[in-house]
């Protein structure tokens, strides 16, 4: 499995077989938020540049959005996870996917933090 | 942890729908000595609160605590709501000085202490902020006093217990002395417990020891929210704000434009609370009912028949209920139960149906 890499917004990527990258939000997000009450989820087709939302994740406090880390073209998304947001919490960056994309550029994945330096992050 | 009113608070400490469903299940601990503690005595304090509060306090007995409002004549309408609080008469001084503590919101607390001592007479009244040097803890739920008389003795304890709502007494609880009260922000029973700052930290130690085993759960701003919010009780800023109509928010009972015996009495804005007392108010409050788990927030317009007939001004999830929930002003036509309209929550329009209030009542009465 190709290396994940993340966004500074928590989000992580990882480039598929077949050129796809699959999208989810960091283990940390997740219990970051707790509470999860709703989640939006984009249409297929629609088509989202890095560091735009791609749709929302709500706790009983607040809203989040959820940026797209590359651009591309939305080909898939998991849609039973609204309906079972505990699979965030189990499983952030397997069953928890949220979205796939046809990245746009490959390059993009380049400016994105890989595991050592997103943990550093996180701990800061 | 965010800060509250300039205070360091905790949101959650471990989950807002866990903490919140041990509140009703169970008992839940919150730390509000955020809230403005104020004392009032002095052989002209009862006629100077009677003269001042919106609520009668002339026949208030002691250990018996009054939900009131604060208001002062000021504004275009002849009447400004500086807070809602609870005003609360102690036992007498040793010599008979009648002596009493208000409570109001961290929020208010600076306005509401500048106007107090503002109107204080000549002589007569002795006003102390009380808020730095105490602390309040909540515990709320059904084991809530049982809980707390835990770490009474015998006597203190039975005195706890027989305390009817809105009733307050004095007693040592794990060891100190402290003011309890029979009230609280939850729809729960419970008591609020006030005990010198310098000892709060052993206090709470002592109540989450004794509640552990009870399935306690400290409790943060979080779970206050979503419990008070079920509960339809008004918070100041979003459903009594200072140009508020009380009547039209349901809070008429905070007023008592007359005295126990008949005749009108005088404080600050009677006349014109008078006035919109006997007006029909443009908007009324309302619970909505949401069937989906997404929150409207303050501030989110309602919509019916095309055109917008209100706003909502608190939302949230309803742990207790599984659904969203708000409390909203709407223009007095819509404002029936049963009434569906559209709460614009982020754009997006989500159904919702007028419902009566309060959204949560506690199963069974306090025995």
């Amino acid at each position: 499995m190709a290396e994940m890499k993340f966004a500074k917004s928590h989000e992580w990527v990882r480039p598929e077989a077949g050129g796809l990258a699959t999208v989810g939000i960091s283990k940390y997000a997740v219990e970051a938020l707790t509470d999860l009450v709703f989640m939006q989820l984009p249409p297929v087709g629609r088509k989202v540049k890095a560091g735009e939302s791609l749709g929302e994740i709500e706790s009983v406090k607040a809203v989040s959005d959820i940026y797209a880390p590359v651009s591309g073209e939305i080909v898939e998304v998991n849609t039973v996870l609204p309906n079972q947001l505990e699979t965030l919490g189990a499983d952030p960056y397997g069953a928890g996917w949220i979205v796939r994309i046809k990245p746009d550029d490959p390059a993009e994945l380049a400016v994105l933090l890989d595991q050592t330096a997103y943990d550093a992050l996180v701990k800061s | 942890m965010v800060d509250f009113a300039g205070w360091w608070m905790p949101v959650q400490y471990s989950s807002i729908v866990d903490e919140h469903l041990a509140t009703r299940q169970a008992v839940g601990m919150f730390d509000v000595s955020h809230m403005g503690r104020l004392a009032i005595e002095g052989p002209a304090a009862h006629g100077w609160l009677e003269s001042l509060l919106t609520r009668r306090v002339a026949d208030i007995a002691v250990g018996q605590a009054r939900y009131t409002l604060v208001t002062s004549d000021e504004g275009p309408n002849g009447v400004t709501i500086l807070d809602d609080a609870l005003i609360t008469r102690e036992a007498d001084a040793a010599d008979g000085t009648p002596r009493f503590a208000m409570v109001v919101n961290a929020s208010n607390r600076d306005r509401v202490v500048a106007w107090l001592r503002s109107r204080l007479p000549a002589a007569g009244v002795a006003f102390a902020d009380r808020t730095a040097d105490t602390a309040m803890i909540a515990v709320q739920g059904p084991l809530a006093v049982s809980t707390v008389c835990v770490l009474c003795g015998d006597d203190d304890a039975g005195r706890i217990s027989g305390l009817g709502n809105y009733r307050a007494t004095r007693a040592f609880v794990a060891g100190q002395p402290a003011a309890v009260s029979r009230t609280g922000y939850t729809g729960e029973d419970g008591v609020e417990v006030v005990v010198a700052a310098t000892v709060a930290q052993d206090v709470w130690q002592a109540i989450h020891d004794a509640g552990a085993p009870r399935g306690l759960k400290p409790c943060g701003l979080g779970a206050r929210d979503t419990l008070r919010l079920e509960a339809g009780m008004p918070l100041y800023g979003h459903e009594l704000v200072a140009s508020s109509d009380p009547f039209a928010i349901g809070l008429g009972l905070a007023v008592n434009l007359d005295a126990a015996g008949g005749g009108p009495r005088q404080f600050p804005g009677r006349d014109a609370l008078a006035r919109m007392k006997a007006a029909q108010p443009a908007r009324v409050r309302v619970g909505l009912a949401f069937d989906s788990k997404r929150a409207a927030r303050e501030g989110s317009p309602v919509v019916a028949a095309g055109h917008e007939v209100g706003s909502v001004t608190s939302g949230s999830l309803a742990p207790s209920l599984g659904h969203a929930v708000a409390m909203a002003l709407l223009d007095r036509e819509v404002a029936a139960a049963g009434v569906a309209v559209d709460v614009l929550v982020r754009d997006v329009p989500q159904a919702a149906k007028v419902v009566p209030l309060p959204f949560y009542k506690r199963p069974s009465p306090r025995g």
